[in-house]
């Protein structure tokens, strides 16, 4: 991945150590850093320039000598900064209006149509009773998979197969929703590309026909220095009302959404993230303000953990601590689900703080596999029976996994430790039921 | 241009053209302003140089080993017109992108004595694969081969319908297992038709995914594993698709992708929008991996073989 900020600032800034003030000549090079940190990640040129100037300014004058050091003063000048780009005016979806009518737009590929059904299900959870309509009418397939995405979110869908005009077919669309009482109509549309002058004119031939009360602009958050040009051409056509981050589950810093506030200055009202049709969320300026920076992200930390953790074994293990008999076998499936949240030291990067701090340490990945060695060197007997570990079974272990006895006898000795803490912690839970709270990000 | 005659019929070349008209008209326009009167290069041009690649998703590192390699060469060469300047800019950008095999995909030919050549297609969701597999099965038909697609992407709705639509479209039989199959198991049947019908080529849709998602990367190598079971040392091609429009992000993909399944080709698609796709220089030089094809447009024949000279060339004459 990309160096994050902080550290390029920690580099640029020993230029200005020692200095009183921050001045145009020692702040030169930290905000060169700034800027090339916002352009990978994906901030378009321009808008990295600009928002550099207003950094410098911001930052001119102010005392070095304070109690943080220049680094941290000027990250913290940028993140507010950024945070209030992104963020700014939140209005609320306009469903309103009967039937109210979203219309979905954007280029081919960024998630119009599972975002759609996504839509359709946050409505339908507010009390409304929308209807997804198919106006992608050209890729194959397309009117299939919003049929597929209404079933599985309970949302009627209104097709016409074989009708190839998306105007007539919204028309009649909301006919059908005034006769069949739904109240919000959410159109899908074809993806188009900004230069495809016959495309452009024919949303813009829907907008006029269905005066939408809601426009929705579908933008993949990979995206990279196009989005400004994309972005701004579809404003222009239709005067759309608010922005939709996709893709947002991956790893992009995620630039476009500063580039594409900063062109039309419209409200990013959703960011999606996944297939899955629950998992949709609005959107935080301060979070994605330190993902485009690349500081800790503790969210996408827990994100990974709930993405490999399997509940049930989670369940299980819960059981097994309460009843106190958890076990080696229990511990060496933890360290793999652990492994299986890929490598560690990356890991460790997303908690705030600690990026730094190990940047040059080597952690590789072999570090349980000492442990892992001891464990597998024991029976099942032993593994299932913790407390059967005497010195001749301890010695056995070590021969066999080629390790000192004095590891053997590290690794028993953490264990009781956790399990001794495992028990306090049982005792402490005793007396409120029991049931130990589960983690509070789940949505 | 005597050799990119030969590769390319006019009509293609007018097409790729036409697809990198955007990319092109920005290039040289600037450059060509930049040059104005200028002799030798300058700040200014460096400038806008930056300006142009940065601003074309090639990425800093990129950028910044491009502008070093014509600072060396102007330090040698010091007097420079502006073709010379634009020869220069070619050829360093050229040496960045490795070579590719020629035999193997130009003009949708394929390796004698593999039969059948298995290609599976990967990437993350919406960058185009259906539509490339698509628009590959009409071109390799259209060159005589036969083609057995499969169905992969039992994931996303409708994911299979689209591929079955393309089949008919293009005359092309699809194996599929319906929704929600296992998708090792479709490819293991897929490449298994393909040796029982004697195909020439074979290739695989998978679903899209994004590259940080361990379970599914893992799901991807079984894929792959398994086709090996019929064929040894398929697939073949392991075509990573990439959007023209991604940003720096593409890195990321490809080194994950790669982790994954060994991509040993990239396609660029939707080059007929206002995104450069400059980002693949960078991925390409880095992962030692050759650009095969670009799209550049939603019908049948949409789809190119990418040459590089061919690329360089629409993005520096005029």
């Amino acid at each position: 991945m990309f160096e994050n900020l902080s550290s390029r600032l920690e580099r640029a800034f020993k230029s200005i150590k020692g200095q009183g003030k921050i001045t145009e000549l020692n702040i030169a090079e930290t905000i060169k850093e700034i800027r090339k940190a916002l352009v990978d990640a994906d901030v378009n040129y321009k808008i990295a320039k600009s928002f550099t100037d207003r950094v410098k300014d911001k930052a001119m004058g102010q005392n070095v000598l304070t109690s943080v050091s220049p680094g941290q003063l000027m990250i913290k000048i940028v993140n507010d900064e950024l945070k209030e780009l992104l963020g700014g005016t939140t209005e609320e979806l306009q469903i309103q209006g009967n039937p109210a009518i979203i219309l979905i737009a954007g280029l081919q590929g960024s998630g119009k149509t599972t975002f759609s059904g996504k839509l359709a299900r946050h409505i339908k959870g507010k009390g409304r009773n929308p209807l997804l309509v198919a106006g992608d009418v050209y890729r194959p397939a397309a009117i299939e998979q919003l049929k597929v995405l209404g079933e599985q979110v309970e949302v009627s869908v209104y097709t016409e197969e074989g009708n190839k005009n998306p105007v007539e077919i919204a028309n009649n669309a909301i006919r059908y929703a005034k006769q069949n009482g739904n109240n919000v109509v959410i159109i899908d549309t074809a993806g188009r590309l900004s230069v495809d002058e016959e495309m452009m004119n024919e949303i813009a031939r829907v907008k006029a026909a269905v005066k939408p009360q809601e426009i929705l602009f579908v933008v993949d958050a990979m995206t990279g220095q196009d989005a400004v040009n994309t972005a701004q051409v579809f404003n222009e056509r239709l005067d759309f009302n608010g922005v939709v981050l996709t893709k947002m589950d991956g790893d992009t810093r995620g630039g476009a959404a500063l580039s594409i506030k900063s062109v039309v200055n419209k409200p990013i009202k959703f960011v999606s993230m996944g297939e899955k049709m629950d998992a949709l969320d609005v959107f935080h300026p301060d979070r994605m303000a330190s993902r485009i920076l690349g500081m800790g992200d503790i969210v996408s930390l827990v994100e990974r953990a709930q993405q490999v953790f399997d509940e049930e074994e989670a369940d299980r293990l819960q059981k097994k601590i309460r009843g106190n008999d958890f076990d080696f076998d229990d511990f060496f499936k933890q360290l793999q689900q652990i492994k299986k949240m890929g490598n560690i030291k990356d890991l460790m990067g997303m908690i705030p703080g600690v990026g730094k701090a190990i940047k040059d340490v080597d952690i590789n990945d072999d570090s349980f596999k000492n442990v892992e060695s001891i464990i597998q060197s024991m029976t099942p007997f032993e593994r299932k029976n913790p407390d059967s570990l005497n010195g001749s079974r301890k010695k056995r272990i070590a021969t066999g996994a080629g390790r000192d006895i004095t590891e053997v006898n590290k690794l028993v000795k953490q264990f009781e430790d956790m399990r001794k803490m495992m028990k306090s912690m049982n005792k402490m839970q005793g007396g409120m039921g029991g049931r130990m709270p589960k983690m509070p990000f789940r949505r | 241009m005597g050799l990119f005659e030969k590769i390319f019929s006019r009509e293609k070349k007018e097409k790729l053209d036409q697809g990198l008209e955007k990319t092109k008209s920005s290039l040289l326009g600037k450059i060509g302003k930049a040059l104005a009167g200028k002799s030798s290069i300058d700040e200014g041009f460096l400038d806008d140089l930056e300006e142009i690649l940065v601003t074309s998703d090639v990425g800093i590192e990129t950028t910044l080993k491009i502008i070093e390699r014509i600072e060396n060469r102007v330090q040698r060469d010091k007097y420079l017109t502006e073709s010379e300047l634009n020869t220069m800019l070619r050829e360093e950008i050229a040496d960045l992108l490795p070579d590719q095999d020629d035999t193997l995909s130009r003009d949708f030919h394929l390796p004698n004595g593999t039969k059948p050549y298995v290609i599976m297609v990967v990437g993350v969701n919406g960058v185009g694969k259906t539509t490339t597999i698509g628009k590959l099965a009409h071109q390799f038909k259209a060159k005589g081969h036969k083609v057995v697609l499969g169905a992969a992407d039992t994931f996303r709705a409708a994911a299979v319908e689209q591929l079955k639509i393309w089949g008919q479209r293009t005359g092309v039989e699809v194996v599929e297992k319906g929704m929600n199959a296992d998708p090792a198991s479709v490819a293991f049947e897929a490449v298994k038709a393909a040796c029982e019908k004697e195909a020439d080529v074979c290739i695989i849709d998978t679903a899209g995914r994004l590259h940080n998602k361990v379970n599914l990367m893992n799901e991807l190598s079984k894929i792959k594993r398994v086709m090996q079971k019929v064929v040894p040392g398929a697939p073949h091609e392991v075509l990573l698709v990439l959007d023209a429009s991604t940003g720096q992000n593409a890195f990321e993909q490809a080194r994950q992708f790669t982790a994954a399944t060994e991509v040993n080709a990239l396609a660029l698609t939707k080059l007929d929008g206002t995104a450069k796709g400059g980002v693949v220089i960078g991925v390409s030089e880095q992962f030692k991996t050759p650009v095969r094809y670009i799209g550049v447009g939603e019908g049948m024949e949409d789809l190119q073989v990418f040459n590089k000279y061919e690329f360089i060339d629409s993005l520096f004459s005029n």
